[in-house]
């Protein structure tokens, strides 16, 4: 039996779960749920699922990563689960590693391809961001993976399931619910946010310093876009964090990103390759960005940038 | 306040990978070590953390001999001692890794355990939350924002414009995200000082993992061919054809 963890978000069932729930199949056998909280079953039915272990403990609505490992653990357990599948999102793999490690079983995260061989999984990961894969057997039982939502498109089942809701019996203490979700502080949105802008200017080792980010500011102002910057812009300082295109900061994916002196190390490509189009600046011929740029400039950005702004302004009538 | 830091060294890959003959690991012989960025970060975290408060901070990896070097980075920046689990070996799962580190502090006390929200390489995103549950100690991840408050440790992950805020009663574990600080360069003193000071080594047995690590694997190369638009200024009308082509002027 294949046991699928599934998340909803504001009572719909989330796109990634519906990756898992699709992936679920190949392993042969039924199709089990386990939902936590308040859930809907009727919207596994699709994918063919034929029974929902449902944890009806309401103090579970609210993130409670070690209470829902525990929780989680004692389903696989009682169902004796051989497989369990969730989309590789931050909850659940916190989640299942508590579940994991409750129950020593081996878990892999981030899959992107998976096949059977006998009683054990071959699967491929994406690790270093994104940029690398690694291929490795899962062994043991029961296994637990993610998959990479990117990876596995979201399928109906060929026929439907009945989903027949079964309350599933847990047990949980308070104690287990010491690391649960306290609050949370609303903030609010400052300009363009860097993920969703449509068009992306970022600066790198190239700037050579904070002040040199005032010409990004102005060329973004102009078509309508966001700033960001690399990881050696962010580590020096001339940039927050919050601003960090990369691996370790924030994914883009605009119409087209704008890299201003940037060489174009693999922690950086990885957080914009997403972009439809990147149009590199940089005065080294073999920096690597050009590899991966759609389109390209040789220069210094220090002198292009300004000519280019009195060409956009000219462009605007501004 | 006593602190446990776990931290990873990683090849520093910049723009370019290429694999060993056994496609088992990438090819390091050109490439210099560094800490994983969020562990870089976790270590700077406590180090400010021991500064404020009193107590010690001690590091601990899994890795070949050469992690000495991060080893003594840590130390050159602040940490009292360090702890390598020495290996060879490349077949570390999660599950091994975090049998590894339990097994090793299990007659130590700590406060504080901190530990990146993933590694740079591997990315498993479970060390942490096992270790937390095989010490029954709770646990915060992906933590960008730490303070201490009343023996409680309030911890914020950034989630779009809000914050999550946990409030973790201690001994507890830690993840924390690149951006909770900005982590400092080590003094000529601290690197001196770091290379006499005395470190713990302990060989591992060869793990017994669930997840067997087979080989790595190149993504295959989008193919996309650049359009040079030109060198220097003389290149601003093509981007500004470029640009309306793009339908962003």
């Amino acid at each position: 039996m294949t046991l699928v963890y599934v998340e909803y978000q504001n009572g719909a069932l989330t796109e990634a779960s519906q990756s898992a729930l699709s992936v679920a199949s190949m392993f042969g056998g039924p199709i089990h749920a386990v939902a936590l909280g308040s859930a809907d079953a009727e919207v596994l039915k699709p994918y063919g699922v034929e029974k929902v272990l449902h944890v009806a403990d309401d103090r579970l609505n609210t993130y409670a990563p070690g209470a829902a490992g525990k929780a989680v653990h004692q389903v696989i357990s009682s169902q004796s689960a051989e497989t369990v599948v969730a989309a590789s999102t931050a909850s659940a793999n916190e989640i299942l590693a508590r579940a994991a490690a409750l129950g020593d079983w081996g878990f892999a995260s981030a899959c992107t391809e998976l096949s059977i061989e006998g009683d054990a999984v071959n699967l491929t990961r994406a690790i270093w961001g994104g940029s690398l894969f690694q291929e490795a057997q899962l062994t043991g039982s029961p296994k637990l993976i993610t998959i990479d939502p990117n990876a596995f498109a979201a399928q109906q089942a060929s026929a439907p399931g009945a989903a027949v809701v079964e309350e599933a019996t847990v047990t949980l203490d308070d104690a287990d619910f010491v690391d649960q979700l306290k609050s949370v502080e609303t903030g609010e949105q400052q300009g363009i946010p860097l993920d969703s802008a449509k068009v992306v200017i970022g600066g790198g080792r190239g700037l050579g310093s904070e002040e040199a980010f005032a010409i990004l500011e102005e060329l973004a102002g102009l078509l309508n876009g966001a700033v960001g910057g690399s990881r050696v812009a962010t580590n020096n300082g001339w940039r927050s964090h919050s601003d960090q295109i990369g691996q370790t900061g924030t994914q883009i994916g605009p119409d087209v990103y704008i890299a201003c002196g940037i060489s174009g190390a693999i922690q950086h490509m990885v957080g914009c390759k997403n972009s439809k189009n990147i149009i590199a600046i940089n005065k080294d011929a073999d920096a690597p960005i050009f590899q991966r740029a759609s389109h390209g400039v040789l220069g210094d950005l220090h002198e292009i940038l300004p000519a280019l702004i009195e060409e956009v302004k000219k462009v605007k009538g501004v | 306040m006593d602190i446990l830091v776990c931290i990873k060294r990683v090849p520093d890959t910049g723009g370019r990978v290429n694999l060993t003959s056994d496609s088992r690991q990438i090819d390091t012989s050109s490439m210099e070590f560094t800490i994983s960025p969020h562990e870089e970060c976790a270590v700077e975290e406590a180090i400010r953390i021991t500064e404020d408060q009193g107590g010690e901070v001690t590091v601990l990896a899994l890795g070949p001999g050469g992690t000495t070097e991060q080893l003594r980075e840590s130390i050159a920046k602040g940490a009292a001692q360090a702890i390598l689990l020495e290996s060879d070996d490349d077949n570390w799962d999660a599950y091994a890794t975090a049998h590894a580190i339990v097994n090793a502090i299990k007659d130590k006390k700590f406060d504080l355990i901190l530990m990146g929200n993933e590694a740079a390489d591997m990315g498993q995103y479970q060390v942490g939350p096992r270790v937390a549950t095989m010490l029954g100690v709770p646990c915060a991840t992906g933590i960008k924002a730490l303070q201490f408050q009343d023996g409680k440790a309030i911890a914020k992950r950034q989630d779009g414009n809000d914050w999550a805020i946990f409030e973790l009663p201690l001994p507890a574990v830690v993840t924390v995200k690149e951006g909770i600080n900005k982590p400092r360069h080590p003094s000529l003193r601290g690197i001196m000082a770091a290379k006499r000071a005395p470190l713990e080594q302990i060989s591992m047995e060869p793990p017994a993992p669930k997840m067997v690590h087979k080989r790595l694997k190149l993504p295959q190369e989008s193919g996309g061919q650049i359009t040079m638009l030109g060198e220097g200024t003389s290149a601003v009308p093509k981007i500004v054809e470029t640009l309306k082509e793009l339908g962003v002027l």
